[in-house]
């Protein structure tokens, strides 16, 4: 064989069956490659169903860690009937293709395609007892092939196995023998005949691997979030599972036995946001997890406590809408419609991690910023974020104070005379609150979504309405000081420039790279974490001759912002709103961008 | 003379808030009132009492007693899962909510539904007259069948049964009363706020603007007419050591969660609210009837208000630091550990 190796800088894609499994393997596979110090990351794209509809999984190793997702990939492990006749469609010339051959035909091999053929189902089934058990080990099956194929260390296999199903050791025995099958069915009946190849690395050392939902949950432990209502919704449901599994481990006070944590499961998302404003009222740090469905019926309450001034953090795992859309899959096409949700000149403030550690991160000071602006703060994820694992770097201890914002207690206004709810005292639009139980006389107030004065009572008066409103307007304005600025890179002396936001970064990126080293065309990046919009936006698009704004929704949400609220900055604003389900490949950034910069 | 005082100190006047904006005559000015002389009379202390309320007539009342107790006038039909929330955070607190027919048994009857599921720890009043007061007279889901609105129109529909409901649904105590029968209602709402979870209060409370003409099912001369209360009741505070007087078979008594007691002093049959099966096949023949039981319909004890179910601390949550809150920074590092 004369083809030059290929070593860690390709994709597998595994084509399953939901429900059978295969998640299991393909993480353990993730999860070795991760450990091995491969430079890799993993998409899950999945059906809404529980079981028997297609599924795929991408784990894409590149030597600069490159975590966006590329529509194509070198390697198809076809294991599923149903999508095969599409999985093999797609297979090209250099591509590898290891198929399950007792269930799938693959009829006329494509020149240039490596096939292998492995009979997986026939071996579990005549391995493993029961059909539950050979449906499951089918997939581990093929880790045994991949392994011997490509060279996933077996020993680390091994370990990650372990580590998976822990205190069963029946579980780990029946995978190991089902993976030491594939391996030894490989060995004995296929010739190398490919040229990719896994090999120990060191750029993915000391990572760990979590899932969005799981870093935005912590982020609430960490937070000091106290109450957390919630109503299933995918892709948002294992947020609130995890922070229960958190404050199962981490707030159960060892002395009584009590939690200091209240999860409760609503009747609806309307019930679940209400319970969160009625805990952020009284004082405690609440949370709701959903996703579009659930905000759109939020809405009235979040207009509520907008209006009545209550801290809560939503937390909105966006999936694609409009309507029931694709549960399953992910897009961007939530931000307007957070800032803005409720009727009424109700806004918001909106924070948008990228990452699974800004997910962290972003999550727990969110509640700083709900209590410090007495509002709702909507954190935007999304399912590609949420719902995939990804390799970061550790998260770093949080030892950040709480900021629990102006909060009036007993002591406090025994040293004052006159106190007004809704009153500007430091005239940056933030008023002073007290907290239910306060026994001082001055303390109770009427809080209401009814027109209001200073002091909370009942008010229709012009003037007191339009007053407070406008206050409303300046406390907007002074969030952004506790906001996090926009993060900027790339090629700061370039006149073009590239705005994205969430996930879309890890596509930008690449896409970055491959602009400046392939095409010679530089260009600088700025990443929008917050809205408000901080400043240093306007100062990114007023040095710039062109900016090429890239988001993943249709009508160009982030960039209809920017011209709203960047005077006369439109003309040098192109869009480029992707959105078909799947997270935006990078090869269409650098496709527009040629084309917006170029011309 | 100085004005009466209670047990904490405090004067009636220290019970009242806001004038009512009520029209003249309404009967949730009568509901106001008995909640001022329950809490005045217990001597609660209003800065451990949250008032909360959801949109309507009846939800803006709040405003006009306690004073001195934080109030929340919520969304329309959400009044109970504020009260969750603030449960949750805070259970402390005593919980009086006011809500409206139409708030809770059209609008907000999932999250009604739901309160009693979980035993929120609910004075839950409800000011039931049968009609949409703000919005000018339209039927509300407990109109009687067949009764006649202020415009003439005939309610189609069968009424939902608010207190039948309730006790369907589980809850734990559960009564019916009059806006115009003050000594009972007092008496009730005393009881429900020394009962341990969601305490449902139907009390009929006519509208004099919109639903109090002659063919109306909800007018005062009507539910006058058509009112069997179950019990004569008594009332005694837990921090009153007095011996009630009656002779065996007489009366029963109801011992509440935080010690007093109610006595049901029997009036005709032999009614237990306690049996569940026998209380719905009274409230069922009452329907038939078209009588209006009122009274204590159903009580039980037995079961946990939601903040216990849920095992959560004695302290409110707003008083818990970041050391009670967060992992140490071993257990952190434990925790990296496992995702590596």
């Amino acid at each position: 064989m004369t083809t030059q190796k290929i070593i860690n800088n390709f994709t597998i894609k595994i084509a399953t069956t939901n429900g059978t499994g295969s998640q299991s393997a393909n993480n353990i596979l993730f999860k070795s490659l991760v450990r091995m110090g491969t430079a890799t990351s993993a998409k899950n794209l999945f059906p809404s169903n529980i079981q028997g509809l297609p599924t795929w999984f991408h784990i894409r190793t590149n030597p600069k860690g490159y975590q966006a997702m590329k529509r194509f990939s070198e390697i198809l492990v076809a294991m599923n009937p149903t999508s095969s006749g599409q999985d093999l469609g797609e297979v090209k010339e250099g591509c590898v293709v290891i198929y399950d051959s007792t269930v799938i035909s693959i009829g006329q091999e494509k020149p240039g395609v490596t096939y292998y053929a492995a009979p997986m189902s026939r071996l579990a089934k005549d391995n493993f007892d029961t059909p539950r058990l050979r449906t499951l080990l089918t997939n581990a099956l093929y880790l045994g092939v991949i392994s011997y194929l490509f060279g996933v260390d077996k020993k680390i296999i091994t370990q990650v196995v372990q580590d998976t199903f822990k205190k069963k050791q029946k579980v780990v025995d029946v995978n190991l023998k089902a993976i030491e099958l594939g391996y030894e069915y490989a060995k004995g009946n296929f010739t190398k005949k490919d040229p990719y190849f896994y090999a120990p690395d060191n750029k993915f050392q000391n990572k760990i691997i979590i899932e969005g939902n799981q870093a935005s949950a912590l982020g609430c432990i960490f937070g000091g979030c106290t109450v957390a209502a919630w109503y299933p919704i995918t892709p948002a449901s294992s947020f609130s599972e995890t922070l229960d599994a958190y404050a199962k481990r981490f707030r159960v006070d060892p002395a009584t036995q009590k939690k200091k944590m209240a999860i409760l499961q609503a009747e609806d998302e309307i019930a679940a946001v209400g319970m969160a404003i009625g805990a952020g009222w009284a004082g405690a740090r609440s949370v709701t997890g959903t996703s579009g469905p659930g905000i759109s019926l939020m809405n009235e309450f979040i207009g509520l406590a907008y209006y009545a001034e209550i801290p809560i953090v939503i937390c909105n795992v966006q999936r694609v809408g409009p309507s029931t859309g694709l549960p399953t899959r992910t897009q961007q096409a939530d931000i307007i419609k957070c800032i803005f949700a409720s009727h009424g000149d109700a806004k918001h403030i909106v924070l948008m991690p990228g990452t699974v550690e800004e997910s962290y991160e972003l999550t727990a000071s969110a509640f700083d910023i709900a209590e410090r602006i007495q509002t709702p703060v909507l954190v935007l994820t999304d399912l590609e974020l949420g719902m995939n694992l990804w390799a970061s770097d550790p998260f770093k201890y949080c030892d950040k104070p709480f900021d629990r914002g102006k909060v009036l207690t007993e002591k406090d206004l025994e040293k004052i005379k006159e106190w007004g709810r809704y009153a500007d005292a430091d005239k940056d639009g933030i008023p002073y609150r007290t907290l239910p139980g306060n026994p001082h006389p001055l303390a109770p107030y009427f809080t209401r979504g009814t027109g209001h004065t200073q002091e909370a009572g009942y008010s229709e008066d012009p003037a007191v309405y339009q007053a407070n409103m406008h206050r409303l307007g300046k406390k907007y304005k002074t969030a952004v000081k506790y906001l996090p600025k926009p993060l900027i890179s790339g090629d700061k002396k370039s006149k073009f420039g590239i705005i994205s936001v969430g996930t879309t970064h890890h596509a930008v990126v690449e896409a970055l790279d491959t602009l400046k080293d392939k095409n010679h065309i530089p260009v600088k990046y700025l990443r929008v974490l917050a809205y408000p919009f901080h400043e240093d936006i306007k100062t990114f698009v007023q040095e710039c001759d062109k900016v090429l704004v890239v988001e993943q929704n249709r009508d160009a949400q982030l960039m209809s912002l920017l011209k709203m609220d960047l005077d006369g900055s439109s003309a040098k604003l192109s869009s480029l709103a992707y959105s078909d389900g799947l997270p935006i490949d990078p090869d269409v950034i650098t496709h527009k961008a040629r084309e917006v910069f170029v011309s | 003379m100085s004005e009466l005082t209670n047990r904490i100190g405090l004067t009636k006047k220290e019970y009242t808030a806001l004038t009512s904006t009520m029209c003249k005559g309404c009967g949730h000015d009568s509901v106001t009132s008995c909640i001022i002389a329950a809490c005045f009379e217990l001597g609660i202390d209003p800065t451990k009492v949250a008032k909360l309320s959801g949109i309507g007539c009846s939800s803006k009342t709040p405003a006009y007693f306690l004073s001195r107790s934080f109030g929340f006038n919520a969304v329309h039909g959400r009044m109970p899962s504020i009260a969750t929330g603030t449960e949750l955070a805070n259970h402390t607190l005593k919980l009086i909510g006011v809500s409206g027919d139409g708030d809770s048994a059209n609008i907000g009857i999932g999250q009604f539904v739901h309160a009693i599921r979980r035993n929120v720890n609910l004075v839950y009043i409800i000011e039931n007259n049968g009609t949409y007061g703000l919005t000018k007279g339209q039927f509300s889901a407990t109109a009687d069948y067949q009764a006649i609105d202020h415009y003439g129109d005939v309610n189609e529909y069968q009424p939902i049964d608010i207190v039948e409901l309730a006790i369907e649904l589980g809850a734990t105590f559960v009564a019916r009363s009059f806006s115009g029968d003050k000594q009972q209602l007092t008496t009730l709402i005393k009881a429900a706020i020394g009962h341990k979870g969601c305490a449902v209060l139907d009390v009929i409370s006519p509208c004099v603007t919109f639903n109090n003409h002659d063919t109306s099912t909800k007018s005062y001369a009507y539910v006058k007419e058509h009112d069997i209360p179950l019990q004569e009741l008594g009332f005694v505070p837990s921090f009153e050591e007095i011996t009630v007087d009656y002779k065996p078979g007489e009366a029963k008594e109801v011992e509440l969660h935080d010690g007093s007691r109610l006595i049901l002093k029997k009036i005709k049959e032999d009614y237990d609210p306690t049996n569940r099966m026998a209380v719905l096949m009274a409230l069922e023949k009452s329907f038939k009837e078209h009588n209006i039981l009122t009274g204590l319909v159903y009580y039980r004890k037995d079961l946990k208000p939601l903040h216990e179910l849920m095992n959560l601390p004695d302290r409110p949550f707003h008083e818990f630091t970041e050391n009670e809150l967060r992992p140490t920074r071993a257990q952190f590092e434990e925790f990296i550990k496992e995702l590596k």
